[in-house]
């Protein structure tokens, strides 16, 4: 809301010490935070002028210019008593007041400060000065002429024009729809400065008797209607300055001096006007739903299709306005309009937020109704539009009121006297509650320790006693508020999960990783690019309604999409080798259409009805991802350095599983977007959490990346899950320790780690088992390899005897034989 | 011919005249003197200090002498031995010494050579600010609650005094989950945290909800639809609006330094009530008289911008299961985000979320 300062202190009696700054400060105080304070920016000499002598001289360009003696006043004039000016325009004569700049002045219109410079062979010592180069409304071709007498040679011309004017942009939250107006901003001002205030709505309205005729058949759309007639109006007159100013500063156009009224008369006191052209109805009017398909051409000159959730004005030919948002283009007020019926409805705020919504219309209108507007004020609007339309249009006003409808009561809000104190921590005594009250236009009324306080017909916000307490601390002052630290019972600390999670992220920051935040958002042709398969479960995205890229639709299911863009710019930006990590839901919905519930919210929802947004929500774990490229270890002067590979993914997740005390098991596995002889799957107790690995040639080809970068991705959540509270206790034997090493042939395909495995359970004095060794070449068959591990034997309670360490070997080799494994010989 | 009888019969034995052991004495030590390595002296111990040396030979002859003249020969030949010995000993300290002095030259490295060779790590500052936060309110005896990030639109708006008509939706620009009947967004906020949380546990309650939000703003330096922000709840007997600016008192002076203080100008959300906006003093200028009007983090206002807070409003609390007859609350959220643009000075919003690792790296593993 722009509020003209000069407006506000003609409603409000302000001490003339308090500056803008200082009222704009305790308006914040009040909940009308100031965004900016406007003004003019016009600085310098800009005086009033009286043109002595005017010689018009034809120019070589074809342009005739006026070579004047301007009196500027004593303070300016040169030794002759006046200042030579040059001026192009030519609405003016000798003897004519006009309005000059003289050199020193700032026009922020022109953008630059006004000198005395030589032109058309004259030194042209100013300016003078058309509406447009002050930044005022008003005809661009020709300067600005004054009335005569209305100044002296020498006035200053930025008083005389409301030039220095300020202007307060405040921000009005959506609970204070009354503040969008001068009444509203008015009455906090005389409330904050205790001040007595007078009701710019408190208009006598004089109408009586039948007015135009009008039926509401949308009564809860349209509680109260007004009508108000017109006549004989002069649709020849200007708008007077002072109102187009006004007008202006606010952050509207003057257009007419009819439509100017309506809108001023918004400004003034809230409430949205509408003017029809009395002449262009044709019969009553009524006020209903639109039929579906119904048209509508409005003031813009669009052309709009209405819906059953609109109301509509109409007369007999249907609408003629969509209501409270904007009026229709056939009953518009034109510049030959002479009887005018004024509208002042209420429109109820739902209503009219639907339809400006759906219309994508919002207006000065719309955003009033939208937050409310006072129903007391329909026919009191209409009377103050009339009174301005007959004072400064020459207008008749009818005598018929047409009232349909009327205002209800607001209820009374219950509230103890002791809850702005107990609500607030500040000491409030009930005298000073009842006083705060009222001064927001409450009716209050007391009785011991309760109140019940009726809120004025404009503050729909005050509907709860907490509501009351806000209005009361806003009197009481938000900075009496003390500062006590409240004392919370013991907390537990961080959950295992959250300390867990940092343990996580000091883990990957310890593996040389960096985090990065990506944006969950991806869509086919991220899919497309990881090559994931028609039918690859994580094509099943949670999808927007409102997604801000079509190529991004909605949310992600694999963290690779955000880290492999994230690598893209990295090596674009020059990086060479790159190790990235993310950790961060991902979005896996529910199988079938799963809605979520809405519920009342006058009572908690049952512990099912709970349990049943979590049965519709998507599943949406915790994942740990990371993308690698380039040198793991950076070559440098000590020596060659070595390419990050398959095997370095795989090492960070077992890290971190190892950190986390967790067991799990690598397995071969075959899955996009990995390389599918070199991705490993995680598993733990048999289900796979995640894949490690270097990525398929075809999918860095798709991303544009160099070969041979590599990734994992797991589920932290399952990961963390599966932390014990501490790690698995060894058996601390004191007895010797017998160490055999194997070296064992299998066929290729034959992973690692279940010979591992096999070795591990082959006996009860095994304490480790290490693979220490791989081998292929000429030494072993084609298609075989060779695997040496380490075994460590141990008896809790005694020394092995030799037959004990053979019979453990010989249990060994034959469970390595199990799994096709031969001793090497 | 027998030989002689070494023990009685008078013999002249030369080697242990004191001229002959002094002679030879010197000639050692002059010998110690002039070897300067190892090698060198290990050959004069053996020239002079070895089994076959002058003087051990001699030592052997003392036997042969009068009992009256081997007192005076021991006595000659065992101090002439015990010189030779002593200095052998300083001589080969000396020379290992050098010799270690000269190894140690020429061993000697460029250790300014770069150790450059692994990769270091680091974690982004929105994880270790929001860490950071959580541990002055754990520090509190506050405990740290999370939720899902696509949630129930009863959550995110319904339970907390967001009708489906309020203004104040279509202010959120929310993401909706498609269909709309889905009735699911991305949470817009992280008090639907604090909804869980009161529909599940008892009071009190006192709990810090950092996490991931959206809203539909397009990318640019100052808007991002995805951020972070931390809201705070705390539910219990007699909560004021005093104990919410006691809070945030404290969290301020615990980020920023003894001093800090906040200040609440009134505002409107439709989950508190009375609402307000919070400016933190600002943490470059202090609104110090003499340094406010030059500061550009708060443009000469002294305050900044913080969050918005309030007394959670009762209606909340019936949705959520809460006796708004016995327990109150308040409420607070700040930027984690806005937070780290405005205190180290980042210029474009982008840098956090575009995933250049020069943004990360000077952040380390801690803030």
């Amino acid at each position: 809301m722009k509020v003209p300062v000069t407006w506000l202190r003609e409603l409000v009696q302000l001490p003339d010490d308090v500056t803008t700054e200082q009222l704009a400060a305790r308006l914040t105080q009040f909940d009308l935070k100031l965004e900016e304070i406007i003004s003019s920016g016009i600085s310098g000499p800009l005086v009033v002028g009286r043109v002595l002598s005017l010689v018009k001289e034809p120019q070589k360009n074809g342009k005739t210019i006026n070579w004047c003696r301007v009196d500027v006043g004593p303070e300016h004039n040169d030794d002759d008593g006046a200042r030579g000016i040059v001026c192009g325009a030519h609405n003016f004569v000798e003897g004519d007041l006009v309005v000059v700049s003289l050199p020193g002045t700032v026009l922020p219109a022109l953008g630059f400060e006004i000198t005395a410079r030589k032109t058309y062979g004259h030194v042209s010592d100013g300016m003078i000065c058309s509406s447009t180069e002050l930044g005022l409304p008003g005809d661009a071709s020709g300067i600005i002429v004054l009335d005569p007498d209305s100044a002296t040679p020498g006035d200053d011309a930025i008083a005389l024009l409301g030039l220095g004017d300020e202007i307060l942009d405040l921000e009005v939250n959506p609970d204070r729809g009354y503040a969008l107006s001068m009444r509203g901003v008015g009455r906090d001002t005389a409330l904050a400065y205790e001040l007595e205030f007078a009701d710019p709505a408190a208009i006598e309205v004089t109408g009586t008797g039948e007015g135009y005729p009008v039926r509401v058949e949308d009564a809860e759309a349209c509680p109260v209607f007004a009508a108000r007639a017109v006549t004989g109006f002069d649709p020849t007159r200007p708008t007077p300055p002072w109102m187009a100013k006004r007008i202006e500063q606010a952050g509207m156009r003057s257009i007419s001096l009819a439509v100017d009224i309506t809108n001023y008369v918004m400004l003034e006191i809230g409430h949205p006007i509408h003017g029809f052209d009395l002449s262009s109805l044709q019969g009553p009017i009524v006020v209903r739903r639109a039929t579906e398909g119904e048209k509508l051409t409005t003031l813009d000159g669009v052309v709009r299709t209405l819906s059953a959730d609109d109301t509509v004005v109409t007369d007999d030919r249907g609408p003629i306005s969509l209501a409270g948002v904007m009026g229709g283009a056939e009953t518009e007020l034109s510049d030959a309009t002479t009887d005018i019926l004024i509208e002042a409805a209420h429109w109820k705020a739902p209503m009219i937020a639907r339809t400006a919504r759906l219309h994508k219309l919002p207006s000065e209108a719309s955003k009033r109704y939208e937050r409310g507007v006072d129903p007391e004020l329909p026919a009191r609007a209409t009377q103050r539009v009339a009174d301005l339309l007959a004072e400064l249009g020459g207008g008749t006003i009818e005598d018929g009121l047409t009232v349909v409808g009327a205002a209800t009561q607001r209820p009374a809000v219950e509230m103890s006297v002791h809850l702005p104190s107990r609500v607030s921590g500040v000491d409030i005594d009930a005298a000073a509650v009842v006083e705060a009250l009222e001064g927001n236009g409450c009716e209050v009324a007391l009785d011991h320790e309760s109140l019940a306080a009726t809120p004025p017909s404009w503050r729909f916000d005050l509907n709860d006693p907490n509501d009351l307490v806000e209005e009361v601390l806003r009197v009481v002052g938000y900075d009496q508020v003390p500062s006590i630290v409240p004392v919370a019972p013991a907390g537990r600390g961080l959950t295992t999960a959250q300390k867990l999670r940092r343990r996580v992220g000091n883990v990957l920051a310890g593996d040389g990783l960096i985090e990065v935040k990506t944006f969950p958002f991806a869509g086919a042709a991220d899919f497309d690019r990881l090559g994931l398969p028609a039918d690859d479960v994580r094509r099943r995205q949670v999808l927007l309604e409102n997604p801000l890229s079509a190529e991004e639709p909605g949310m992600t299911t694999t963290l690779l999409t955000g880290l492999l863009r994230s690598l893209v710019l990295n090596l674009g930006r020059g990086h060479a080798d790159v190790h990235i990590t993310e950790t961060g839901r991902v979005f896996l919905p529910q199988s079938g259409d799963a809605e979520a519930p809405i519920y009342g919210v006058d009572r908690r929802p049952t512990d099912d009805e709970i349990a049943a947004f979590e049965a519709a929500l998507p599943h949406q774990p915790h994942h740990v991802g990371l993308v690698m490229s380039g040198e793991r270890v950076r070559t440098g002067w000590a020596g060659p350095g070595r390419r990050a590979t398959w095997a370095d993914a795989v090492a960070v997740v077992q890290h971190l599983a190892d950190e986390l005390h967790v067991d799990v098991e690598v397995q071969q596995a075959h899955v996009m977007p990995w390389h599918p002889g070199r991705c490993a799957a995680i598993v733990l107790e048999g289900d796979v959490i995640g894949h490690a690995g270097e990525l398929h040639p075809r999918v860095l080809k798709a991303y544009g990346l160099p070969a041979r970068v590599v990734a994992a991705e797991i589920d932290l959540d399952a990961l963390i899950a599966a932390s014990p509270e501490i790690g698995p206790r060894p058996d601390f034997s004191s007895f010797p320790v017998a160490k055999e090493d194997l070296a064992l042939i299998v066929d290729d395909e034959v992973p690692a780690a279940s010979l591992q495995r096999v070795l591990a359970a082959s006996s009860d004095l095994i304490e480790s088992v290490r693979l220490f060794d791989v081998y292929s070449g000429d030494q072993v068959a084609d298609g075989k390899k060779s695997l040496a591990f380490a075994l460590r034997l141990r008896a809790p309670d005694r020394t092995l005897t030799d037959d004990e360490i053979r019979a453990a070997r010989e249990n060994a080799v034959a469970a390595a034989a199990s799994v096709g494994a031969a001793l090497r010989t | 011919m027998s030989a002689p009888n070494s023990s009685y019969d008078p013999v002249e034995v030369t080697p242990l005249n004191a001229e002959e052991v002094e002679r030879v004495r010197d000639e050692a030590l002059a010998a110690i003197a002039a070897a300067d390595t190892l090698d060198a002296l290990k050959q004069v111990r053996i020239d002079h200090a070895g089994d076959r040396s002058p003087l051990a030979l001699a030592n052997r002859e003392i036997g042969a002498l009068p009992p009256q003249a081997r007192k005076d020969a021991g006595q000659r030949v065992g101090q002439a031995r015990g010189a030779i010995n002593q200095a052998l000993a300083a001589k080969t300290a000396e020379v290992e010494a050098a010799e270690e002095e000269r190894a140690l030259v020429t061993e000697a490295v460029d250790v300014t050579l770069p150790w450059d060779v692994e990769p270091v790590g680091a974690r982004h500052p929105i994880t270790t600010l929001s860490e950071h936060i959580a541990d002055i309110f754990v520090a509190m005896g506050w405990e740290i609650a999370e939720g899902p990030e696509v949630e129930a639109e009863w959550l995110n708006f319904d339970a907390l005094n967001l009708g489906p008509d309020h203004p104040a939706r279509t202010m959120q620009d929310t993401f909706w989950v498609t269909p709309e009947r889905a009735a699911m967004v991305l949470r817009t906020h992280t008090s639907p945290v604090q909804a869980r949380t009161m529909l599940t546990r008892e009071p009190p309650i006192y709990i810090a909800c950092p996490g991931r939000v959206f809203r539909t703003d397009e990318l640019d330096a100052t808007h991002s639809p995805v951020f972070h922000q931390v809201e705070g709840l705390a539910i219990d007997e007699g909560l004021s609006m005093g104990h919410l600016k006691g809070t945030l008192d404290h969290f301020a002076q615990a980020i920023y330094g003894d001093g800090m203080t906040t200040r609440f100008r009134p505002s409107y959300f439709p989950f508190t009530e009375p609402s307000a906006e919070m400016d933190l003093l600002c943490y470059v200028c202090h609104n110090e008289p003499d340094a406010v009007a030059d500061c550009r983090t708060c443009k000469g206002e002294g305050w900044v911008e913080w969050g918005g807070c309030g007394v959670v409003n009762p209606r909340v609390l019936v949705a959520c299961g809460v006796d708004p007859e016995r327990y109150s609350g308040f409420a607070f959220g700040i930027g984690i985000d806005r937070t780290i643009t405005s205190r180290y000075d980042i210029a474009d919003l982008r840098d956090l979320f575009d995933g250049d690792i020069r943004f990360t790296q000077p952040f380390g593993v801690e803030l």
